[in-house]
């Protein structure tokens, strides 16, 4: 469904992402995990087209992403939720996940996944009118995820959903992540939490100072002694 | 009943700085939402608004037409001009820093003042009356129809104007562009499109204020945005630079200021009570009257 194809990233002079390539299959929930400043989010931002490679591809079902601007990748089916959440936090809660269906015009359709996702995250329902800014970190995530479902994407990535969140409300959101991913929806996600990325992805990759050094099964990648000791403490 | 005259003095001078006042809210609305979104002080912002008086002043003069379809044609000439504008001179200096973007402003300001001069002459025109001028007393205070005419557009625009942002998709768009603009892209947001839009809007609101004085004061020349430019951009600071309340509410204090200054101290020195405001809520509260203290994004 997607594939990254020996991509190389610079910022500024930086060499950000070194031929980084890794594919995600159609259903699956593939895991790119690695240390901070590792440059995960540099994929994500690269795959939505926040960010443009100076060599190599990414490719959406068939069609070449690169070079596409940010806001046309949406409408091909790709919604991220970008770290730190990055909500609008001048707006309601509502105009947030108005927002995240920017690219549909269907207005029925759109209310109606409006109250599913009220129904999946019902803390949002209640918090409707707020300034999203006043929202918990917690709830800040299921909005910012909320938000990029509201475009019904085929492909969601997810940068650090389990960032400065208690470990109660990790296991919370990671049990929406599955539920999302049951739905038919696929995932790419980034994370610093290894262990609980491996426990419900299909596919892992390793990012290292910019370069993938493992790849494999979330089995195999979670049984790995490398990976034990660098990502699981031992 | 008789009003005492210092009373009546005050009251007379809240009246005509409320109608000035709403004026500069106009233009500062354009300031304050460019800023908003693009973090440019748009310098050539003024100008629109001569800009707009001068089309108002041919619609009214040459073609014949009555007061609003003058306005709406002087807003729509604006709007693309604006737009067109964004597109040649800002837009391809996106990246660039931002003293490159704040000069290229300068440059256009000087563009079209000087471009006006050589277009229409230096010569002031006079404005045609649009409206048989009445004048209304009300126990010794004087209020004239231009004066209900400029306050009456105003506030239907700025009511508008509120409307759209607060409540249309595309205003909504502004404001997430304007809070987070690689957020914004990641809901599908077109980013210049809401940029051009943004522009359009300021430039008409510019415009408008530009056919409100013209019949106001009755006399127009190309470098009449001038002054009104920077007052206006003292008034979106004075209400917090990006804050479109704030732009409305900096206007009418300006408005009120100046009146007050011309009316019991002397006319002379009425600019100078607009850049002390500036000067003083620089030094005390740089972030504007609604605006919160906060440090900048890094």
């Amino acid at each position: 469904m997607l594939k990254v194809d020996t991509v190389n990233v610079y910022y500024g002079g930086i060499h950000a992402i070194k031929d980084v390539s890794l594919m995600v299959r159609e259903g699956e929930i593939v895991t790119l995990i690695g240390a901070n400043g590792a440059g995960k989010s540099t994929i994500l931002r690269t795959i939505s087209g926040l960010l443009n490679p100076k060599t190599g591809s990414v490719e959406f079902e068939g069609a070449r992403l690169t070079g596409v601007p940010a806001q046309d990748i949406v409408k091909k089916g790709i919604s991220q939720v970008p770290e730190g959440r990055r909500i609008f936090a001048n707006l309601t809660v509502l105009e947030n996940l108005e927002l995240g269906a920017y690219i549909r015009s269907d207005a029925k359709e759109i209310r109606e996944d409006i109250q599913k996702i009220y129904g999946r995250f019902p803390r949002l329902a209640e918090r409707r009118a707020q300034l999203a800014g006043t929202l918990s970190g917690g709830e800040q995530q299921m909005l910012a995820m909320g938000r990029a479902l509201m475009s019904r994407p085929k492909l969601l990535l997810l940068d650090e959903p389990s960032m400065g969140l208690a470990p109660l409300l990790v296991k919370e959101i990671f049990a929406i992540i599955r539920e999302i991913n049951a739905g038919g929806t696929t995932i790419l996600l980034v994370e610093q939490n290894a262990n609980m990325a491996l426990s419900i992805a299909h596919q892992a990759y390793v990012l290292e100072t910019g370069r993938i050094t493992l790849a494999g099964t979330a089995r195999e990648l979670a049984d790995s002694e490398s990976v034990r000791k660098a990502y699981l403490g031992g | 009943m008789e009003l005492n005259s210092f009373a009546q003095q005050l009251v007379q001078q809240l009246i005509n700085g409320v109608s000035l006042g709403s004026i500069y809210s106009l233009i500062a609305l354009g300031y304050t939402m460019v800023y908003g979104i693009i973090r440019l002080i748009n310098f050539a912002h003024g100008d629109i608004y001569m800009l707009g008086a001068y089309v108002g002043f041919f619609c009214t003069s040459i073609l014949g037409l009555s007061f609003f379809p003058a306005l709406l044609a002087a807003m729509a000439v604006a709007a693309v001009t604006g737009i067109v504008i964004e597109r040649l001179a800002y837009r391809p200096l996106r990246h660039a820093p931002k003293i490159a973007v704040l000069i290229t402003a300068i440059g256009v300001s000087l563009l079209l003042e000087y471009g006006g001069i050589l277009a229409v002459t230096p010569q002031p025109r006079t404005f045609p009356a649009v409206f048989p001028a009445r004048i209304y007393t009300f126990g010794g205070i004087v209020v004239n129809s231009q004066q209900i005419v400029i306050l009456a557009v105003a506030l239907a625009l700025m009511v508008l104007l509120t409307y759209i942002v607060q409540r249309t998709k595309i205003g909504r768009a502004m404001r997430a562009v304007s809070y987070d603009t690689d957020a914004a892209r990641l809901m599908g947001i077109n980013v210049d499109q809401v940029i051009s839009f943004t522009f359009g809007i300021g430039s008409g609101l510019a415009a408008a204020a530009g056919v409100l004085v013209g019949i106001y004061y009755n006399s127009i020349d190309p470098l009449m945005g001038i002054m009104p430019g920077l007052k206006a951009f003292v008034a979106a600071v004075l209400g917090g630079i990006g804050i479109i309340p704030g732009a409305m509410l900096g206007g009418v204090i300006m408005g009120v200021v100046e009146a007050l200054v011309s009316g019991f101290i002397s006319s002379t020195f009425r600019d100078a009570a607009a850049f002390a405001i500036l000067i003083a809520i620089l030094l005390f509260k740089p972030s504007g009257l609604l605006g919160k203290n906060i440090r900048e994004k890094v």
